[in-house]
């Protein structure tokens, strides 16, 4: 027995590593479903899958990969936080003291800015395979309709966030968004149809979102809030949704 | 630990011609998480998130762009209203995804890419999901100061007029050409899928046909407008279409 293999059975078979793998290490077909099905992390996959599902041309990985972004994203954001706080006064240098002062600073909100992106492009990619797969079929109707839902609040996310960097791209990206909104028929100020329920600048859907008339402090906080809590908090629900009914409507899509 | 080493077509079959998740599935899920990883840094490294001076809302910026994935929806507004552009399509939109499997009834080809057994649901889809990324192509990169068209190789600085020739139909044309529109398509679709309906069901196929022209009415309207100067198809009292 070589050293190595000696150190791996000394850790494989300690006290301490069996309290926290609660299989044996060898490689046989029982623990390789052990591995599986006693990791909380993992668990979230069958045992078994059909041959064609893993080959990487059919799913491309992307709703995985539009998870693992989603991931990048509250990890990187996360950091975030430590160095911003969503008021006009301090917001923008803020980001100014990310980019100079801090170490990793401009890194760190590349990263979740092109990860954002990223996560929007891969979204809608996986939304055109299920689609071309004809994966939304039954009985999967209504997880595609969690998935459209998803798709929506990545979209919401990213917008929200699109804000808290206060520089002149933020702010007039933003006006020019929740303009749309005033335009809302009934309940938007400058919609058709104002008039029937009384909408004004000072009552109507865009004061709503942005808690004033125009974007300022309140609708940076709003945003702030909905960005780093509201709306993942959503999205995680959704996502335990759309991960249990794809296993619970009977795994990965196949061939009738 | 030897099969790990295996290509994948040593992947051990099991009964019901399923495969183990560990490790094969899991290894290339790390793989692809790894991937995306790296591109992601390097992009990260090389690249520096956009950041202009601080926000002014005394001084608009000209063009003043949504993000890119909305400026497909503000790139309409040159076409809509806002409250079309803005609201209602990306309503429908929304709500014409969600209804898809409840409007496919067929079962054939599912878990396969195929063209040919899906040639109608496939080409109206992947029409939409390209004329979606047009429209935004068409905002992010060829439109400039006031939102007027520039090739990507004229320069910004010179002033493009803003006069344009718009004139509307009036509204005892453009409601009967509407009714037409629709009317029309439900008969062109029933003379060209005579057993479209039976299949489906009236409500549904109904309903599949008006989405279905709802979203073809987008690029129609943009036509009209480019070629023919068509500000509003329809005109009344309380909103124009």
């Amino acid at each position: 027995m070589s050293p190595v293999q000696r150190l791996q059975r000394t850790i494989t078979t300690s006290h301490l590593y069996r309290s926290i793998f609660r299989h044996e290490y060898a490689d046989t077909a029982r623990n390789r479903a052990l591995e599986i099905t006693s990791n909380v992390f993992l668990h979230l996959h069958p045992v078994t899958i059909p041959r064609h599902a893993l080959r990487v041309s059919y799913t491309f990985c992307l709703g995985g990969l539009t998870f693992f972004l989603f991931l990048v994203e509250t990890l990187t954001g996360l950091l975030l936080m430590f160095y911003y706080r969503p008021v006009p006064e301090y917001a923008y240098a803020d980001m100014k003291t990310l980019e100079y002062a801090v170490q990793f600073g401009v890194v760190l909100r590349n990263l979740h800015r092109w990860g954002a992106h990223l996560m929007v492009v891969c979204v809608m990619l996986h939304m055109l395979r299920v689609f071309l797969t004809g994966s939304y079929r039954p009985p999967r109707e209504f997880n595609w309709v969690v998935g459209v839902s998803l798709l929506v609040l990545t979209l919401l996310l990213s917008f929200t966030g699109y804000l808290l960097p206060w520089d002149q791209l933020a702010f007039w990206a933003v006006t020019v968004g929740t303009n749309m909104a005033a335009a809302t028929p009934f309940v938007g100020a400058e919609g058709p149809f104002r008039d029937v329920l009384g909408a004004t600048a000072l009552n109507d859907v865009r004061f709503l979102l942005l808690g004033d008339m125009k974007v300022g402090s309140n609708a940076l906080l709003r945003f702030y809030v909905l960005h780093c809590v509201g709306l993942p908090l959503v999205a995680v629900v959704l996502m335990m949704v759309h991960f249990w009914r794809v296993r619970k409507d009977g795994g990965i899509s196949r061939p009738l | 630990m030897t099969d790990s080493r295996k290509g994948h077509d040593d992947v051990p079959v099991l009964r019901g011609g399923e495969v183990p998740v560990f490790p094969y599935l899991v290894l290339k899920e790390f793989l692809a998480a790894l991937v995306i990883s790296i591109l992601l840094l390097i992009w990260s490294l090389a690249q520096n998130a956009p950041l202009l001076p601080e926000a002014n809302p005394g001084k608009t910026e000209n063009p003043a762009k949504a993000p890119w994935y909305f400026v497909g929806l503000q790139e309409l507004l040159v076409y809509f209203d806002p409250w079309i552009a803005g609201v209602g399509i990306p309503t429908l939109i929304i709500a014409g995804l969600m209804a898809i499997p409840y409007l496919d009834t067929s079962r054939g080809a599912t878990g396969q890419y195929t063209f040919h057994a899906r040639r109608a649901a496939i080409g109206h889809f992947v029409l939409g999901f390209v004329l979606w990324w047009v429209l935004i192509a068409i905002g992010q990169f060829l439109r400039g100061p006031n939102w007027q068209f520039y090739w990507p190789w004229q320069d910004w600085s010179v002033a493009k007029s803003a006069d344009e020739q718009l004139w509307s139909f009036p509204w005892w044309v453009g409601l009967p050409l509407l009714v037409a529109y629709f009317a029309g398509g439900l008969a062109l679709a029933r003379r060209r899928w005579p057993w479209l309906p039976a299949g489906l069901g009236r409500g549904r196929y109904r309903l599949v046909i008006v989405l279905t022209l709802l979203m073809y009415a987008v690029p129609i309207k943009i036509v009209l407008r480019l070629l023919l100067g068509v500000k509003y198809v329809l005109v009344t009292p309380w909103f124009n279409i």
